[in-house]
């Protein structure tokens, strides 16, 4: 049965990663310029912001591909969308803990609740991370499928209403604390900025693949196993949150 | 295989060969995962909203509210199905219901509770019937009450399961036997050996 | 629509048979209040305050409701019954959305008066039209999330559990709209005399967002 592979351009992207974000980190420690107020701290921003976008970023692609499950019922798309998901849960973590260590060093508090951004975000992540416990709780696998993907679609929707939400519910009595001096970013931290990005999407981009390609492999295994040695040779798939 | 107008297959096998299954997929309720399903003509699933309608299930479980009454629940059911007037009261008399039928469902026996199970089931007067284990539960003379409702003489296509094989073949046209969901044997009952019958139970 | 009404009516008639919902509701909110007092130390509150502990009360009661609105269905066979009628099957979630409706109103009936009582300082006679109008809008999408919620969680082995779990991070922009709508109403210096439009037009917003995705995935929920 011929099945999509997954690790085409694995090696290169790992590559293209490691150089884009080695570059990166160049940038950002000898190239971009210091911050007047909040000195060297402040460099947290070239990692707290595009993890940031990433997730959420990779939270609608997750919703996407759930889209495509539910319009085709295909177990590839549910893999996509789980995948995508849960990558984008650990990469919010990241970008919640990041800013947190920004908030502290420039604020002095660990948690600040007038940054619409980072509360929108603690927000989400609550939403998202009944995700795998949903899926765990549906024993079905077609349906677990199924429900995660409405599940997906809805959150994904969540998303800029909870946004939109948060920002105008916010004082502004206070400044906004995770903000650069003047909010225009020089020429020298916007191009650091760019290849942070682009790097941390990288990243996402080569272990999405990664864990798809694994996922992947290891089904097909077990399929032929399963066509060659007969039924009982492939033990039965412990009860897991995973699509198989 | 191929289930003409009217006949009556009957669907054997032990617990947990698959009859149940077989006959939540005719009736609408799961998809099949492999080979075409047609009922009434219709492909199933895409068809399925077209022949609902026509079809009838006696289940395992009654389907029915426990905390509201025999005729409260089949006036809903009726509505649900566009049932014409009278119709809930005529099936409740047909199997000697009317008098309790304005008790609450959870304070009647299992008997009958079929019983008006099997009022939910024809309420619609489907042109096919499946049943579960139409017999459980029931007495003789409760039986004999439902027997023109849901045996040969109702004109219906049934598609019946029992775990008990003697009584299944005494009416069936057809047999279809199962074995850990997969089929034994396909053919009229005269066909089915005894030994065949004993290797499907073993 | 037809199918619906009957769904709903149904539903309507095994509560009041039963009333195992509503009246559940109505304790745990009052309670609540009683906990908020002595949690808060306060005799009366007002404002903002006052906006958000009724807000958040009305909330968690209606997670109650949530988790028992589809287990009928689930024990006793209600999802064949229906999956075999040739009907539309988003009837389900407008009926189910419509009973959930019907149970919040039918608690902030009592609730409300009941928040006057006991922990509202201004009198609740002035502010109320506006609170009505407000509470209106966050029934319409709690009634939406809530039966969303509900028939994903009916299916799962935890079912009490991931209901609130889901439901209460979906409903916060909905809070959120709320809370800061009905809060200038309750002040006891210079209260506003309608609720600030800006709140109202979000929490109409999250309505309809909701309600069409919800009538969008539903179908997905109920097959089998």
């Amino acid at each position: 049965m011929p099945s999509t592979t997954y690790g085409k351009g694995l090696r290169g992207l790992s590559l293209a990663t490691i150089l884009t974000i080695g570059l990166a980190l160049v940038l950002v420690f000898f190239y971009a310029p210091l911050d007047a107020n909040q000195g060297f701290v402040q460099k947290i921003f070239y990692i707290h912001v595009p993890l940031a976008i990433v997730s959420l970023c990779g939270f609608v692609f997750g919703a996407l591909m759930a889209v495509g499950y539910l319009r085709t019922g295909e177990r590839k798309w549910d893999m996509r969308s789980y995948v995508a998901i849960h990558m984008a849960l650990i990469f919010g973590i990241g970008g919640l803990i990041t800013g947190s260590i920004w908030a502290k060093a420039s604020w002095g508090h660990w948690w600040v609740w007038n940054e619409p951004t980072l509360v929108s975000f603690l927000i989400v992540l609550l939403l998202f991370a009944t995700y795998q416990p949903l899926r765990f709780s549906i024993e079905d696998p077609e349906r677990q499928s199924r429900y995660a993907s409405v599940f997906s679609i809805v959150a994904g929707a969540f998303v800029p209403l909870n946004f939109i939400a948060v920002r105008l519910s916010t004082q502004y009595v206070h400044p906004r604390v995770l903000t650069l001096t003047g909010g225009n970013l020089p020429a020298s931290m916007g191009l650091t900025f760019v290849i942070s990005l682009i790097g941390i999407t990288l990243l996402y981009t080569t272990l999405w693949k990664y864990e798809m390609t694994a996922k992947n492999a290891r089904s097909q295994v077990r399929r032929l196993r399963r066509t060659l040695l007969g039924e009982d040779s492939v033990s039965p798939m412990r009860r897991s949150a995973a699509p198989s | 295989m191929r289930v003409a107008p009217g006949t009556t297959l009957a669907v054997l096998g032990r617990n947990g060969a698959g009859k149940s299954t077989l006959l939540r997929i005719l009736a609408t309720l799961l998809r099949p995962h492999e080979g075409d399903v047609l009922v009434f003509g219709e492909p199933l699933p895409r068809r399925a909203f077209n022949v609902r309608a026509r079809l009838g299930l006696l289940a395992h479980e009654p389907l029915l509210y426990r905390e509201l009454s025999g005729r409260e629940n089949l006036e809903y059911h009726a509505g649900l199905h566009g049932v014409r007037r009278g119709r809930v009261q005529e099936v409740l008399e047909a199997v000697g219901m009317e008098r309790r039928a304005g008790d609450p469902v959870r304070l009647l026996s299992r008997g009958m509770v079929q019983r008006l199970a099997v009022c939910r089931a024809v309420l619609h007067e489907p042109e096919l019937l499946l049943l579960d284990e139409p017999r459980a539960n029931l007495d003789p003379a409760a039986s004999e009450l439902v027997e023109p409702l849901i045996g040969r003489q109702s004109g219906a296509t049934r598609v019946l399961t029992s775990h008990d094989p003697g009584s299944a073949l005494a009416e069936a046209d057809l047999v279809l036997a199962l074995k850990d969901g997969r089929p034994a044997f396909i053919g009229p009952p005269e066909q089915l050996g005894e030994s065949q019958l004993r290797d499907l139970y073993a | 629509m037809r199918t619906a009404l009957i769904l709903l009516r149904k539903d309507l008639r095994l509560e009041l048979r039963t009333l195992e919902t509503v009246p559940a509701m109505v304790l745990f909110a009052v309670v609540t209040f009683v906990i908020f007092h002595f949690g808060l130390n306060r005799d009366t509150i007002d404002g903002q305050l006052a906006a958000g502990v009724l807000t958040a009360t009305l909330l968690f009661a209606s997670m109650l409701a949530i988790n028992r609105l589809f287990v009928a269905e689930r024990e006793q066979g209600g999802f064949d019954a229906f999956l075999l009628a040739p009907v539309d099957r988003s009837a389900m979630l407008l009926a189910k959305a419509a009973a959930l409706f019907l149970f919040m109103v039918a608690l902030e009936v009592i609730a409300v008066p009941a928040f006057g009582l006991f922990l509202l300082g201004p009198s609740l006679g002035p502010p109320l039209p506006g609170l009505i109008l407000v509470l209106v809008l966050a029934d319409l999408g709690l009634a939406v999330i809530g039966t969303l919620v509900s028939a994903i969680a009916v299916h799962t082995r935890a079912r009490d559990l991931i209901g609130p779990i889901i439901g209460l991070p979906l409903l916060i922009p909905a809070l959120i709209a709320t809370a800061r709508a009905a809060g200038p109403l309750l002040r006891t210096v210079d209260p506003a005399s309608a609720p600030p439009g800006k709140w109202v037009a979000i929490l109409a917003l999250y309505d309809l967002v909701f309600a069409l995705l919800a009538y969008a995935v539903f179908d997905f929920l109920l097959e089998d």
